[in-house]
């Protein structure tokens, strides 16, 4: 090939694979501002504080907020201290390259990639029909208290799909901290906890911090696992006990957009409801991301 | 002595716990699989929802043409999965068509050619969309993306196989590029230099050497890619029309296995051969993602190893 046309295919190529990457960035700016073009302008302290009225025409998404933050911290609750244990035995208790610890690897990266549909099946055959009808027929004699959709159950389905998110995050802070810092824990006659609690968990904190607030964020977000599982189109009331629905963000969203009888007139809510969504998984991230860029500084001044 | 007690109690939570991952693998598959089963082995369901009405031709009615329909709640239930299948695959397929060029292409730009104050733009612009909740995607794709697809290529159906596809899409950019990209900054420093000393252009070097080299991961990339998309619910659910018609045509609105369950297990009569149906589409989804994320992964490791070895 001659020079002239290797420099036109050079030239080509990186325009071609510019381009790709400019029109990503592009339709990203597009789906943000024209949320937030519609979003904002209906967007109130009275929308954020007041329930919806005249039949999701009028009124606020509050208990939907309410529902999300309670969801969210159930799942957190259930997932943190699971998916730190399976991180701490994946680094520091699990012998190096068995055959156990590579199949418990493969599970997580497979977790992840389980669809979000059937986790809400799961979430209904598992935890729904059978937990919860085992535990109302040994506790409550048979009526039904937890075999039904409820947040309880809707916050478990959740874990275990971000079980995967708290454990590679952990993981990865646990393998920044310095060989040396270990040897000397163990020089001074601690033990194996002892090292993991005093030494290794105070310099990991910041990576679980940022496993839990993706976790937060995905579970904000996901609609499909809670379809099923607890989630109400409408309450009157705030749910205050473990076995009651719940209204959420996500589900709110999906409910208006495809259900409303008259959508010209739930439109501008809508939008607000979906930009303070986005606004809320979008914090999450941001911070999540601030974290871990501080986290690896910190490692490479160190290093 | 306690001390020791407290060691071992917190070595078996931690090991217990670590199983956990597995254990949870495995109780999906158990539990869904178990209410799919259903239709191998209750009499009642495999008369209305066997294995043959779910996936060959079936005439509801002596008489009447065979056919492949998906209408589990008419008078006469038919359960073929068909249509749905198809649907699946059309939406996949565009999704597919839509974000591997853009994925694939932006990975390469930013791991190649772009100077590092760019790559510190495009990677969070990437996270960022990776963070956009699926529903959200699926509203945008059925309040302005269907409107703006159908005026721009004069289309009879609002909502389209092309409208839900390229929503999907945008769910599975953020995958693609983010496995491609990994794919390529393993490769070393050391091939490019190489390749450079040589006389190769940027171009070639990225085609010819770099590429090449981390075949596995740009192919785990696309699987994961794809496995993503055909289980993918909301975006579907939401802009795709979900009329569950024989039609290979993209232009035509879709229903999708996974929009199928979300929309009807709802509805759906607990214990009902309906209700076996749905669970067995979701042991199909569970099954068939599974196996490309096994794919995915092996290629994603196969890439190490070559890697590894190549540096030693």
């Amino acid at each position: 090939m001659s020079r002239r046309w290797i420099n036109l295919f050079t030239h080509l190529f990186t325009a071609l694979t510019g381009m790709a990457c400019a029109l990503v960035i592009l339709l990203v700016a597009i789906i943000l501002g024209n949320i937030a073009y519609h979003g904002i302008p209906h967007l109130s302290w009275r929308f954020l504080t007041t329930a919806p009225s005249s039949g999701m025409t009028e009124g606020g998404i509050f208990p939907a907020i309410f529902g999300t933050a309670f969801l969210v911290l159930l799942m957190t609750i259930a997932v943190v201290p699971l998916g730190v244990c399976t991180a701490i035995y994946l680094q520091e208790y699990a012998p190096v390259k068995s055959k156990w610890v590579h199949l418990v690897r493969m599970a997580i990266q497979n977790l992840a990639g389980v669809p979000a549909i059937v986790f809400g099946l799961f979430g209904l055959g598992f935890f729904i029909e059978f937990v919860g009808r085992r535990v109302d027929q040994i506790f409550f004699s048979g009526q039904l208290y937890f075999g039904q959709p409820a947040i309880i159950w809707a916050a478990l389905t959740m874990a275990l799909l971000t079980l995967p998110t708290v454990v590679v995050s952990t993981e990865e802070a646990l393998r920044v901290v310095p060989r040396s810092h270990r040897e000397v824990a163990y020089a001074l006659g601690a033990t194996r906890w002892q090292m993991v609690w005093y030494v290794l968990l105070p310099q990991a904190i910041g990576g679980i911090l940022t496993g839990t607030i993706l976790a937060v964020s995905r579970g904000a977000g996901e609609v499909a696992p809670i379809l099923f599982t607890g989630a109400a189109y409408y309450l009157p009331y705030l749910p205050s006990r473990l076995n009651q629905q719940f209204m959420e963000l996500g589900y709110h969203v999906y409910v208006m957009a495809t259900q409303s009888p008259d959508v010209d007139a739930t439109k501008p809510i809508l939008y607000s409801t979906v930009f303070v969504l986005l606004t809320l998984t979008f914090l999450l991230n941001f911070a999540a991301i601030l974290i871990r860029s501080h986290i690896r500084r910190r490692l490479a001044a160190a290093r | 002595m306690r001390k020791k007690i407290t060691e071992s109690v917190i070595e078996a939570i931690i090991h217990i716990s670590a199983s956990l991952a597995i254990v949870g693998l495995v109780l999906i598959f158990i539990f869904i699989g178990k209410e799919a089963l259903h239709i191998l082995t209750s009499s009642e369901v495999r008369q209305e929802a066997g294995l043959s009405r779910l996936f060959l031709p079936h005439s509801p009615e002596p008489g009447v043409p065979k056919e492949f329909a998906w209408q589990p709640v008419s008078d006469i239930p038919k359960y073929s999965l068909f249509p749905l299948m198809v649907g699946t695959l059309k939406v996949t397929l565009v999704a597919l068509l839509f974000a591997l060029p853009l994925a694939l292409g932006a990975a390469i730009f930013s791991s190649e050619f772009a100077p590092s104050w760019l790559r510190e733009i495009i990677k969070p612009s990437i996270e960022l969309l990776a963070g956009i909740p699926s529903v959200v995607l699926g509203f945008f794709a059925l309040m302005v993306m269907a409107t703006a697809i159908q005026n721009a290529l004069g289309l009879d159906y609002r909502l389209n196989a092309i409208n839900a596809g390229i929503a999907l899409g945008l769910a599975v950019i953020p995958i693609v590029f983010t496995v491609a990209e990994d794919a390529l900054t393993a490769v070393p420093q050391s091939f490019r230099e190489g390749s450079i000393a040589l006389g190769a252009t940027s171009w070639q070097t990225a085609w010819r050497v770099v590429l090449p080299a981390a075949f596995p991961g740009i192919f785990a990339a696309c699987v994961l890619g794809f496995g993503r998309a055909i289980g993918e619910t909301m975006i579907v659910l939401m802009s795709s029309g979900n009329a569950a018609i024989m039609s290979f045509l993209p232009t035509y609105p879709l229903r999708s296995l996974s929009a199928t369950i979300a929309a009807e297990l709802g509805e759906v009569v607990h214990g009902s051969p309906h209700y076996h149906v749905l669970f067995f589409i979701g042991t199909l989804l569970f099954i068939f993602t599974f196996i490309l994320n096994l794919i995915g992964q092996l290629f994603v490791e196969r890439l190490k190893d070559r890697l590894s070895g190549s540096r030693a």
